[in-house]
């Protein structure tokens, strides 16, 4: 015989998948509205304006800086470990490389979920909570055509550009420590970054990723805000939930673009 | 049906799920160009009743006309028309925290309307004006008071000259000149643009003054509803309960829980 605690732990389990299974159908369906609302924004594009600079122009400092630090630690660390193999020259190809295949996307989406994300999910959560949605409904006015689409797409837009921005910050970084500081010879460092970084190859494929984190980062943030209970713990929850699922689905994302993208190289 | 109700509710039930009846056959009409209040005590499912009215849910059994359509069979198109010529006052106001208090009033005169700006300027005055704020236009929501920005949700609410405006615990949490002007402003802005008003509340004192008609609900089921004066005269020992604000009688005082005695261990 089974005893109860046993019973109610496989309940809850039970309890939990389907839970897990109806948010996931609910934030699929939310998805496909805010898309189907999307006309509302590309009609009124001051609506999506207003936001990129919200999401957008709001978000460049942190990554400016962020892609800065990182690019002079690359430099740092490449010309270390390059130096072993005597080819400090190829610094550049390190650098560039890793930023636009990688770092740039991947990290620059991880600040934009933390810095942008966050935010929406606290507004939007908080204007649930304090019946603005509601009142908007109520003047015949969609939220999600109104308030969501417009973040959506503003999302979607600025992050690649913000990765672009992340990318060449960092490749000035490498620049600084590499030639500025530690002396790599400045026209091998660019000719070589040159010849091996590939339109098509790097940098297409880095802004195809940036994009999918965009429509990812943003579409959890935007349903988590939507779908916060109306409490204080509620957008609370919803916020911490937002930075860690969005930072979950860019590394899982990333594995299965990189594998896609790259497997024949 | 007689053209001269808005609203009529007929044989209405509602349940979030089956097992807890929100609401239980209600029946209700509400002519046009009155004042009518719901009141009851909170969890009584007044404001469910009026979520019910604008079409927010569909009712389990029964029917919801308003303007002579049934709300609830409204496809999503319908019901936004319809709503067009409703306002809601939410019961702490619900102003757009991003907007100025012009741009919260203009917010859906833009957006159903092509009116140049000049002419939405004035509107927004004129409905500033009616509630005394037209001074405050330039504030930003979190510049108001509580009862300044329930007079401003209120602009807001009339901006488009609304068939129907509907009330969700106006006077909750008002000091008493506020409390005042709102109660005053449900009334004149009712006769003005020729509305009918629905309130929803349990602060008894205020609505009786203003309202033409009552409804009272309580757990869900139609009890009572009468003038203001048949309720103040009343001797059904829940309404009287309720109008004067009695501490103990069909509503106890006491959560329902076991004997205080056995409770302290005495038995």
């Amino acid at each position: 015989m089974f005893n109860r605690g046993a019973i109610i732990n496989v309940r809850n389990v039970g309890h939990r998948a389907i839970d897990s299974v109806l948010r996931l159908g609910y934030a699929a369906r939310f998805f496909a509205l805010t898309l189907a609302h999307s006309g509302t924004s590309f009609r009124r594009p001051r609506l999506i304006v207003r936001e990129l600079y919200f999401t957008g122009v709001l978000s460049m400092i942190i990554i400016l800086v962020s892609g800065l630090f990182v690019g002079m630690v690359l430099g740092f660390q490449g010309y270390q470990t390059l130096k072993t193999y005597g080819s400090e020259s190829a610094l550049g190809i390190l650098v560039a490389l890793s930023l636009v295949r990688e770092l740039g996307p991947v990290v620059s989406a991880l600040l934009f979920a933390s810095r942008a994300g966050s935010a929406m999910t606290a507004e939007i959560g908080l204007m649930k909570a304090t019946e603005q949605l509601s009142a908007m409904e109520m003047m015949a006015v969609d939220p999600i055509a109104r308030v969501v689409a417009p973040r959506f797409w503003a999302g979607v837009i600025s992050m690649p550009l913000l990765a672009a921005m992340f990318s060449a910050m960092g490749v000035y970084g490498g620049y600084l420590i590499g030639v500025v500081v530690i002396g790599v010879d400045e026209g091998s460092f660019w000719a070589q970054m040159q010849s091996a970084v590939d339109f098509r190859e790097d940098i297409v494929n880095g802004v195809i990723k940036s994009i999918v984190f965009g429509i990812a980062v943003t579409w959890i943030a935007l349903f988590e805000g939507y779908d916060a209970p109306p409490t204080a713990e509620g957008v609370s929850g919803a916020t911490t939930r937002t930075v860690v699922t969005s930072s979950l689905a860019i590394l899982g994302l990333d594995f299965i673009l990189t594998a896609l993208m790259f497997r024949g190289i | 049906m007689a053209a001269d109700n808005l609203v009529e509710i007929s044989g209405v039930s509602y349940a979030y799920d089956k097992r807890h009846p929100v609401l239980t056959g209600i029946d209700m009409v509400i002519p046009r160009g009155q004042v009518v209040a719901i009141m009851g005590i909170s969890g009584s499912g007044k404001t469910t009743l009026l979520r019910l009215i604008a079409g927010w849910f569909k009712p389990t059994r029964g029917s919801v006309r308003v303007n002579g359509q049934l709300i609830h069979e409204l496809d999503h198109e319908g019901l936004y028309r319809m709503r067009r010529r409703m306002g809601m006052l939410f019961q702490f106001g619900a102003l757009f925290t991003d907007l100025s208090v012009f741009d919260n009033v203009a917010f859906q005169i833009r957006e159903h309307t092509d009116l140049p700006e000049a002419m939405i300027r004035d509107i927004v005055m004129m409905k500033l004006q009616a509630v005394g704020l037209r001074g405050a236009h330039a504030l930003m929501p979190s510049e108001l008071s509580g009862g300044m920005a329930r007079r401003v949700a209120l602009a807001r609410a009339t901006a488009l000259d609304p068939m129907l405006i509907m009330y969700d615990e106006p006077f909750t949490g008002l000091d008493p000149i506020s409390l005042g002007v709102i109660r005053n402003l449900v009334k004149k802005l009712n006769d003005a643009l020729g509305s009918t008003s629905i309130v929803v509340t349990h602060d008894v004192q205020e609505a009786l003054d203003i309202v033409d008609y009552v409804y009272y609900l309580s757990e869900g089921v139609m009890v009572a509803h009468g003038t203001p004066e048949q309720m103040r005269a009343s001797k059904d020992p829940l309404v009287h309960q309720f109008v004067w604000g009695e501490a103990d009688g069909p509503v106890a005082f006491q959560y329902p829980s076991r004997n205080f005695s056995e409770e302290l261990g005495l038995v």
